[in-house]
């Protein structure tokens, strides 16, 4: 069994149901991309796997999670706790408003390895400032002493990485991890957590809509639209032969070198509304490729002759 | 501001049903005192003083041997009248200074700003017996002593309002056509600022009838034989022992309009969605 | 802190100035002569004129407010006119019971208060938030001094548990804190509700979750801290509301205190004794407010930032 597998996931808040079967599996030391527009389900989907539901009144309704062969749909609350931070850490959105504003940074790193790996102060202080100059913090001691707001964004988001190190976790989940930074800042910090990553043969799951970042970083990738999962494969099939038509239309989106300025092009049409999803495949009303069975039904996700897809494209043709 | 079918969903529910009608039953006491109270408020008669409440003097008599009941209705007139009154001067006031502070800015809102500021700290009723000290007692003092009081609130809160409407677009679009300042502030910024500080004014309306009946209490307030919650219950106070509903009663009526005019304000913030607007001021 | 210290007096000197300022004027707005507010009643003509050359009331307005300022800088307040004692000892007789009876009051409305408001924004929607909300409700709107009769009434004449009036005794403070007490827990309780549910929202706490941390200790050791900020800035800024309280209540409880002394001042026209317990309250409502700051300060890194 993989390391985390997620099955037929669906997620429920309130009456609406904004994820609706989502299955992926990150194996030991992998790399994996889950990507889409924003409404995708993208960051619902990893606070599935971190068990953070409940804070934003959610429920899943159906479906299978293990880590690591444990039953994370069963686990008690407590448990659930007890994997947080130690197995499975959180890589923030918005590193901005992710730490505490009245709490020195050193106190927060030092409190994942307090807290987890029953440090005392001395050795929790060390490995604190040992782990933010692994993420090349200049002059560690001093930033350890400071509040988060003395802080540019690029180094409170090393500091969230620190964090999620401190108490040597096996799976790391980072949701969208630079999208509030700067263009420049955002490669380099991509970087420095994939080396990290890779030095330490974590698993890592990639939560990003830059498909640059998936080919910067990625070893396998889960593409999501509107709550389902609309193709996963290996890095290299995504980007040499994708399957699904949105796929298509991601890939031809990533700006490339040499292009006039201007000529970059964003998919027609916008992401639904999880209040009104579309019937059939959710992503038929934008479909270069639409076929009147595309409204009708809903494709399942099946092995294509590159990778996994749910689109009837193949399937119909197949049968002609 | 509010339309019909807002107005209809704050009467649906239990709280601003509810709430609305004690208000309406304790207006419609004051402004019809005479046709509802049993008796006149000022007919004395030692015979009867400090009688139990009974059949003929609902909530009993008091050291006079006048009729509670019917003191308290129009003790009602009495407190309603300074308390909306003095509410409405303070508004008004307020409104004018906190928008043209707001929207002019510079020297003009640095004074208005410091003056509000400093009158913030102080509670109302200190503020209100530094005036009453000035202007002696009454009931006339009291209303200006409570106008002035709540000043502060109602220029802040309408100077926030006017800060963060001034730089939305539309506005600004008007002030390129040409359109003079009186015409912005009375026909843009005035009227998207009025709800929250309409609404803030009915709040402080039931904290001005405490602080009415508080000055009362003091024998600073409403002067004998004029009825009034709070000076009732201090001519009260000496027959605590032989006679407690002289002082229970009246502050049953503060109570009850009081708790009715913060449940209907709740449910009024509530229906409009105004909480934030009326936050940190 | 020291410097964020005294640039916080420094910004209460014009706040101290315009208050001493509308005070002096009392007994010049008031309706007659200044002189006979000030005079004791059946002074003769010579203990007159002394009294004028004494506040140099034949001079223009603004020396006599400096020699005034002077005057009450040097702690000479005049005499009472009713009850014929200087009123700096008259202030030193009441003033410790004020104090006491404020002081215990706010450290009540403050404990209580949090622990009331957090256990509601904890168990938010429980029979425990719906009791809290009640209690905030009517500490909002019931009157001070009727909630302090009707204690009277129930503690002290039907059950007899404590005094019903007066200062002699530690259990004659139990009803007047608690009176005092229920408005001040009522407006604590409601900011330390809305304030942990709004923070408990916040992206922060969000990942503490993710960290691991136990449920309890991130409400106890970070929802709650960060609470306390809005808090403590109501606490700064109403703090003169609560000791406004005490001013009520020592009349309602027949306590000695500056607050009785004032309202007996007021009715007997007594007015250097009034403008004597309005500086002193005015004073007290200033440095209630500058301990808010202190303590915000203290606790806030960029509170201290923002003003340095």
């Amino acid at each position: 069994m993989a390391f985390l597998s997620v099955r037929g996931l669906v997620v429920g808040i309130g009456r609406l149901t904004p994820l609706d079967g989502i299955s992926f599996e990150i194996g030991k030391g992998e790399i994996v991309g889950v990507v889409g527009e924003s409404g995708s389900g993208k960051s619902l989907t990893a606070m599935s796997v971190m068990g953070l539901l409940p804070l934003i009144g959610g429920k899943v309704k159906a479906g299978a999670m293990t880590f690591d062969g444990i039953d994370l749909l069963t686990l008690p609350p407590a448990g659930y706790r007890a994997l947080r931070g130690k197995r499975m850490a959180l890589i923030s959105q918005n590193p901005m408003t992710s730490l505490d504003p009245i709490i020195r940074i050193g106190a927060q790193i030092d409190q994942m390895s307090r807290l987890h790996l029953g440090f005392e102060a001395e050795a929790a202080k060390a490995r604190s400032i040992d782990l933010m100059e692994q993420l090349r913090i200049p002059d560690a001691a001093t930033i350890y002493g400071s509040y988060p707001h003395q802080l540019s964004g690029g180094m409170k988001q090393r500091i969230v990485i620190a964090m999620a190190l401190a108490a040597d976790p096996d799976l790391i989940i980072a949701d969208e991890p630079t999208t509030a930074l700067d263009v420049t800042i955002q490669a380099q910090i991509i970087q420095i957590m994939v080396e990290l990553v890779r030095e330490r043969g974590l698993s890592l799951m990639l939560v990003t809509h830059d498909m640059g970042v998936v080919a910067q970083a990625c070893d396998r990738v889960v593409v999501l639209y509107a709550g389902r999962v609309a193709e996963s494969n290996g890095a290299g099939g995504i980007f040499e032969a994708p399957s699904h038509p949105y796929t298509r239309e991601l890939v031809r989106c990533i700006p490339r070198e040499g292009q006039p300025p201007g000529s970059l092009k964003g998919i027609p049409g916008a992401v639904p509304s999880v209040m009104d999803y579309p019937s059939g495949c959710r992503f038929h009303p934008r479909c270069p490729e639409a076929m009147p069975i595309c409204e009708a039904s809903v494709p399942a996700l099946e092995r294509k002759t590159t990778g996994l897809a749910a689109c009837h494209l193949e399937t119909v043709h197949a049968h002609v | 501001m509010v339309s019909a079918a807002t107005l209809r969903n704050i009467l649906l529910t239990p709280r601003g049903g509810l709430s609305a009608l004690v208000l309406a039953t304790v207006i419609a006491a004051a402004v019809f005192a005479p046709f509802v109270a049993p008796y006149a408020y000022d007919i004395q008669s030692l015979r009867n003083a400090n009688l139990d409440p009974s059949w003929s003097n609902w909530m009993g008599t008091d050291e006079f041997g006048r009729d509670l009941f019917s003191r308290i209705i129009y003790g009602a007139r009495t407190s309603l009248t300074v308390a909306i009154t003095a509410i409405s001067i303070s508004v008004a006031v307020g409104m004018s200074l906190g928008a043209a502070a707001g929207y002019f800015g510079g020297a003009f809102d640095k004074a208005v700003t410091a003056v509000v500021d400093l009158t913030w700290s102080f509670p109302e009723i200190l503020i209100a017996l530094m005036l009453i000290a000035i202007i002696g007692p009454g009931l006339n003092s009291t209303m200006i002593a409570i106008a002035i009081a709540y000043l502060a609130q109602f220029t802040r809160l309408t100077r926030a309002q006017i800060m963060s409407l001034k730089n939305e677009t539309y506005v600004e679009a008007t002030a390129n056509l040409g359109a003079g300042h009186a015409h912005i502030i009375f026909r843009h910024l005035l009227p998207n600022a009025l709800t929250p500080v309409i609404v803030a004014g009915m709040l402080a309306t039931g904290d001005a009838i405490i602080l009415e009946a508080t000055l009362g209490f003091f024998g600073l307030g409403a002067q004998p034989p004029t009825p009034s919650w709070g000076a009732m219950m201090s001519s009260g106070t000496a027959q605590i022992f032989i006679a407690p509903w002289i002082i229970i009663f009246p502050g049953l009526a503060i109570a009850v309009t009081v708790i009715a005019i913060n449940l209907f304000g709740d449910a009024v913030i509530e229906a409009l969605d105004i909480r934030n607007r009326l936050r940190d001021v | 802190m020291l410097v964020f210290l005294i640039k916080r007096l420094v910004l209460l000197i014009p706040v101290f100035v315009v208050v001493s300022v509308i005070i002096f004027m009392i007994i010049h707005l008031v309706p007659g002569d200044p002189i006979d507010n000030i005079v004791q009643i059946g002074s003769s003509p010579e203990q007159k004129a002394e009294l004028v050359a004494k506040y140099g009331l034949d001079r223009p307005l603004l020396v006599q407010y400096a020699i005034w300022f002077g005057k009450t800088l040097g702690g000479d307040l005049g005499e009472a006119i009713i009850l014929r004692q200087p009123v700096s000892a008259l202030i030193a007789q009441n003033l410790p019971h004020s104090l006491i009876l404020g002081s215990l009051a706010l450290a009540f409305s403050t404990i209580v208060g949090i622990a009331a408001g957090a256990l509601a924004a904890i168990f938010k929607d429980s029979w425990i938030d719906r009791t809290v909300m009640t209690v905030i409700l009517l500490g909002s709107t019931v009157p001070s001094f009727w909630l302090g009769l009707l204690m009277i009434l129930l503690f002290a004449v039907q059950l007899g548990w404590f005094p019903v009036s007066g200062a002699r005794t530690w259990s004659a403070l139990a009803l007047p804190v608690l009176t005092i007490g229920l408005g001040g827990v009522a407006l604590v309780a409601r900011v330390t509700r809305v304030a942990m549910m709004d923070i408990a929202r916040r992206d922060f706490v969000m990942m503490l979750h993710a960290k691991g941390v136990p449920g309890w200790r991130i409400q106890l050791q970070h929802v709650l801290r960060h609470a306390m900020l809005p808090v403590v800035t109501i606490l700064s800024l109403r703090i003169g509301w609560i000791l406004g309280g005490a001013v009520t209540i020592e009349y309602v409880f027949a306590r000695p205190g500056l607050g009785s002394l004032l309202i007996t001042s007021l009715n007997q026209r007594d007015y250097p004794v009034v403008q004597g317990c309005l500086l002193m309250l005015a004073i007290a409502v200033m440095l209630g407010t500058l301990l808010g700051d202190l303590v915000q300060a203290a606790m806030d890194p960029r509170v201290r930032e923002r003003s340095t």
